[in-house]
């Protein structure tokens, strides 16, 4: 009895001993020598795999940044600028500042804007929808809203309102890693610059139908009327293919193109006091006049 | 026409449902089991109204309370599986045995896998098996319960198969081995396996409606034949034969009604084709080699583990690839 | 006579021919018509007249936009009012011509009489001409450019001509009508394209459920005197999707198609009765494609409100709507072409194109969708499919976003024929899903062949 139990001790530690050794042996043959670097930048990522700089996962943005000549092409947006101040100063480089971004919805169709025209009846997915037809609205540009974009938002900073069938961002949430903007077949979603504390202009719509077309469709279009463009006294605004859209780089954030908007299709966001239109709008009036006299 | 329905086509649909699948399974097993509570009477009876309800209760229970999703009990999945439970157990077992074997078939084999399709064995023959595990002693009582019907030849104790895994062929022979095995009309062993005529019938039924195919019990029943008739050729001192193995311990009910549960048997026909074949062969090997009795569940049990192999390897025959 | 048919999978959807013992009626002109720059595949045409412009009935309006494209022409007599996208029938923006008809002026040359000219043109070269110039599109489904088809890449040959007569697709009756009412046009139509193809032999492929048709077409055989040419009519068996190209070729030449590859590689060329009747109208009478038939159909409607109707390419559908006499009560939703692979109508104002052939009207018990639930793997999708597909592992792979396993799994051979989702006892999405992912999939391989290239 004594022996068996001690057979089995020496049995069992010496079978222990010879895999130890064959591990230890096999590790050294066959260990990858990785730059040690790699460990250091995915440690100091946000560890999220989200692919919003572009590549795979985290680990696969370390082991392409080390091998870099620069960091043109490495921007995790979720870490922004204080994580990519860590990374560059890990590779030794020149740290390139990028104004923090955040995604906006370019539409503002909501429903009580765009009546209902059809109704939808199959997998929930814009995608689907997208291909199918030009949505239960007869605007053939604006949000689906089936929520693709909430689903392949993996930070919990898109959801669609219920109320409005639009999704809404959470400032807070968004990290500008653009999985939405790639997931939306409609192209609605776009990166922006966030703006001097968080304040924005922005034309929250698409549609490139002429005027009465859009106006049918839905309340709040642009109607490629102009009149942010003649407003704008910065050179900011863009009218093309019956739609506007504004420079981020150019916008002073005056929000004179916002109060003189017809339809409401210009959005600010972030501003502390809402806006005066009629304030604005005299301010514009007597700025005309003015020019007159001289 | 205010509003335009849009989807992407088919725009319409065979009308095929869950629901009618289950449905038909239901009334092809409802011949047997009903000559089963004719026969065993009031038991069978009460371990039917038992079984059922307590499997479609712990469904609808842990879709309630537990997952907090829309209850999933009117696709009758719950009920085949309460049916089939109860078809699968001794007429004098226990009332309070079929709730736990519901509570295991259900709760522990089903749901806790995700629910319907989602579970790799056939949940009532895992709560058989649990059963037969952890109360050896009332799953192995064959005494047959009196019934509506008087059955002359009512046998009670061990079944053939049972007297056979004990005793060997001379306890068998002394048991009236080889006998005459009646197709519609047998005591002894589970409620359902009374009348294996009366499974062709409802087999025949669901492949009339076609709601399975014959490629599972084919391969099931020629692999047992072809084994026990080997052997049996071999040696039939020592061995059972063919028609005794297809007409006890439930090969029948298991082949036509359990093997063929959609979500544990292989997609393809010849997966099924392998899937069936393996359940023979383990079949038969318990049966001739092992100490259990029969062996149906078990093998069914055993080859449900290999689906998710089978189906890798066996895919159907595509257009234009070959 | 024993029927024949494709090799793997199929369904058997109740046929639901209510219309077809309705002749074909001629529709009235409409005040307007408007006519598509979209109505084949390939690059949409080009217009070539202006605003103001007075046109003919059969003079072209648009020409072809590309290699893959087609001529358009003026279905009606009138001035261009206008030349602007329009809404299609998903309601996305396309360019068409708006026409305003006054009276019906044809051009010249046109044969309007019913003549049958049975002398076929020696020179193959000509019948393709006349078929390019005369804007012929393949009218089952795919509206394909007839005269590309028709034109074998060098190296390649047919063996057999295939004529589609099979109507496979539940409600439409317009190809069973063309076979009853004008089956020696079609069969000249078939030795014309048999010519332009060097002179293979031709099979005329007709559902059993249509005894009437396949009587009137071997009529019109004997009537022609052409018993000892090389065409015949087959019999195939009712199961839908007997009409899909690839399960036709199968059926009647027992041979596939390789998959990624064209029916011509298999050495068949599959054109549809409908084309076959328009390139009888281009060669021998010049008349360009510019009407066709369409059904008017649906459970909902009673029996004197089914239509056949010969209709005039252009003109709206919600014309064609009120000439039928409106919308049925209980209509939920309209389909443009058949229940299994036609185009829900998101724009009843859209205006018919060559390759409309039906207005049919579904009521909510029919159509609309239940609520999916779990796959209970029973595998009916995979025994539906008739390219031998699993369309519930393809799903699973879609839900995965795998797009190497999908491929694997040959998800770009799906035809998209809605087997899988019409057999599916748990109502799972699986069609939609599947046809997304066959899209990047198809896109995926097309890109790396792009870069391989370079």
């Amino acid at each position: 009895m004594t022996s068996t139990i001690l057979w089995t001790i020496l049995i069992l530690s010496g079978l222990g001993l010879v895999l130890a050794v064959v591990l230890f042996l096999i590790a050294k043959k066959f260990k990858v020598e990785e730059d040690p670097r790699i460990d250091d930048i995915e440690k100091a990522l946000p560890g999220a795999n989200c692919g919003g700089c572009g590549y795979a996962g985290c680990r696969a943005f370390a082991s392409s940044a080390v091998t870099a000549p620069d960091l043109e092409k490495h921007f995790c947006p979720v870490g922004g600028n204080a994580v990519m101040k860590q990374v560059a100063s890990i590779l030794g480089f020149e740290m390139r500042e990028k104004a923090p971004q955040v995604a906006v919805l370019r539409c503002n169709g909501t429903c009580e804007a765009r009546p209902r025209v059809n109704t939808y009846d199959g997998l929930k997915s814009c995608r689907v929808k997208a291909s199918l037809y030009s949505g239960d609205t007869l605007c053939a540009y604006g949000c689906l809203g089936c929520g693709d974009c909430e689903a392949a938002c993996t930070f919990g900073a898109l959801h669609i309102n219920p109320d409005t069938l639009l999704p809404e961002i959470d400032e807070t949430k968004c990290t500008a890693c653009g999985a939405c903007v790639k997931a939306c077949p409609r192209m609605l979603l776009e990166l922006r610059n966030k703006g001097p504390r968080g304040m924005r202009e922005f034309v929250a719509c698409r549609n490139l139908d002429k005027g009465p077309v859009a106006r049918k469709a839905c309340a709040n279009a642009c109607i490629g009327c102009g009149m942010c463009l003649r407003t704008c006294t910065h050179g900011a605004i863009v009218l093309e293919n019956n739609v506007s859209y504004i420079d981020f780089s150019k916008c002073k954030l005056c929000r004179e193109c916002e109060a003189m908007c017809p339809t409401g299709a210009i959005h600010g966001v972030g501003f502390p006091k809402p806006l005066d239109k009629e304030a604005v709008k005299e301010r514009i009036r007597k700025r005309k006049e003015e020019a007159a006299h001289e | 026409m205010e509003k335009l329905l849009i989807s992407p086509s088919p725009h319409i649909h065979s009308g095929a449902s869950t629901q009618k699948i289950m449905r038909d399974v239901l009334i092809a097993l409802a011949p047997a089991e009903l000559l089963a509570v004719l026969v065993y009477g009031w038991s069978e009876l009460l371990l039917l109204a038992v079984g059922v309800t307590a499997c479609v209760f712990f469904e609808w229970a842990i879709t309630r309370w537990m997952l907090k999703k829309p209850s999933t009990i009117g696709d009758l999945s719950a009920a085949v599986t309460g049916l089939l439970l109860v078809m699968n157990l001794p007429t004098s077992t226990p009332w309070w045995m079929a709730v736990i074997g519901a509570l295991f078939a259900i709760g522990v084999a089903k749901m806790s896998f995700g629910g319907l399709g989602q579970n790799l064995f056939n949940p009532a023959i895992a709560a058989r098996v649990f059963l037969l595990i952890s109360f050896p002693q009332q799953m192995t009582d064959w005494t047959a319960t009196p019934g509506f019907i008087h059955a002359t030849d009512a046998i009670s104790g061990a079944t053939l198969l049972g007297v056979y895994a004990e005793g060997g062929m001379d306890a068998l022979v002394a048991a009236g081995y080889p006998g005459n095995h009646r197709l519609f009309f047998d005591i002894g062993g589970s409620a359902g396996e009374i009348s294996a005529g009366l499974l062709l019938l409802g087999f025949i039924y669901l492949l009339c409606r076609r709601v399975v195919k014959p490629w599972i019990p084919l391969s099931i029943i020629g692999t047992v034949v072809l084994i026990s008739g080997i052997f049996y050729l071999v040696n039939p001192a020592v061995y059972t034969g063919p028609a005794f193995n297809l007409m006890t311990g439930g090969l029948l009910l298991g082949a036509f009604f359990m093997a063929t549960d959609y979500v544990t048997s292989p997609m393809s026909d010849w997966g099924g084709v392998v899937y069936g074949v393996g359940i023979g062969l383990i079949v038969m090997m318990i049966r001739y080699f092992g100490s259990y009795p029969e062996g149906m569940s078990f093998a069914i049990l055993i080859m449900n583990c290999a689906v998710p192999l089978i189906n890798r390897a066996f895919h159907s025959r595509k257009y234009g690839r070959a | 006579m024993s029927k024949i048919t494709f090799p793997i999978g199929g369904v058997h959807p109740h046929d639901s021919k209510i219309a077809a013992q309705r002749p074909i009626e001629m529709l009235p002109l409409p005040p307007v018509v408007y006519v598509s720059m979209a109505q084949h595949l390939g690059a949409p045409a080009k217009p070539v007249v202006a605003v103001g412009d007075s046109v003919k009935v059969g003079q072209v309006i648009a020409e072809p936009g590309g290699f893959i494209s087609a001529f358009v022409h003026s279905p009606v007599s009138g001035t261009v009012k206008g030349i602007a996208p329009r809404k299609d029938l998903a309601g996305n923006p396309v360019l068409h011509i708006e026409i305003a008809v006054e009276g019906d002026e044809w051009m010249e040359g046109i044969d309007l009489s019913d003549t049958l000219v049975t002398d076929i043109p020696d020179d193959p070269a000509v019948i393709i001409e006349k078929i390019k110039a005369c804007g012929v599109v393949g009218l089952g489904g795919a509206t394909f450019p007839t005269h590309v088809k028709l034109s074998p890449p060098p190296g390649k040959k047919a063996e057999c001509l295939i004529l589609n007569g099979t109507e496979c697709e539940p409600y439409l009756t317009s190809d069973y009508r063309i076979m009853l009412e004008r089956p020696k046009e079609i069969l000249v139509g078939a030795a014309l394209m048999q010519k332009a193809l060097g002179g293979c032999p031709c099979v005329v492929g007709i559902e059993e459920n249509k005894p009437e048709a396949v009587k009137a077409m071997r009529a019109a055989i004997e009537e022609l005197g052409w018993q000892q040419k090389p065409v015949r009519i087959a019999v195939l068996k009712k199961k839908y999707p007997q009409g899909g190209e690839k399960q036709l070729i199968a059926a009647v030449m027992h041979r596939e198609v390789r998959s990624g590859a064209l029916p011509i590689d298999a050495g068949a060329v599959v054109q549809n009765v409908g084309t076959s009747l328009a390139v009888y109208e281009a060669v021998q009478k010049n008349k360009p494609l510019i009407t066709n038939v369409l059904t008017v159909t649906g459970k909902l409607l009673p029996a004197e409100r089914q239509h056949n109707y010969l209709f005039r390419i252009g003109v709206p559908l919600s014309f064609i709507i009120e000439q039928a006499g409106g919308e049925p009560d209980g209509a939920v939703k309209l389909v443009s072409g058949g229940p299994m692979m036609g185009k829900a109508i998101a724009n009843p104002d859209a205006t018919t194109v060559k390759g409309s052939s039906s207005v049919l009207y579904l009521g909510a018990e029919d159509t609309v969708r239940k609520e999916a639930s779990a796959c209970i793997r029973c595998g009916r999708c995979a025994d539906a499919c008739p390219m031998g597909l699993e369309p519930f592992l393809l799903n699973r792979l879609c839900k995965a976003g795998d797009l190497e396993g999908l491929e694997a799994n040959a998800v770009q051979d799906c035809i998209e024929c809605g087997c899988c989702l019409y057999s599916c006892p748990a109502n799972i999405p699986l069609l939609d899903r599947i046809r997304i992912a066959k899209g990047q999939v198809i896109g995926a391989i097309r890109a790396r062949a792009a870069a391989k290239k370079q």
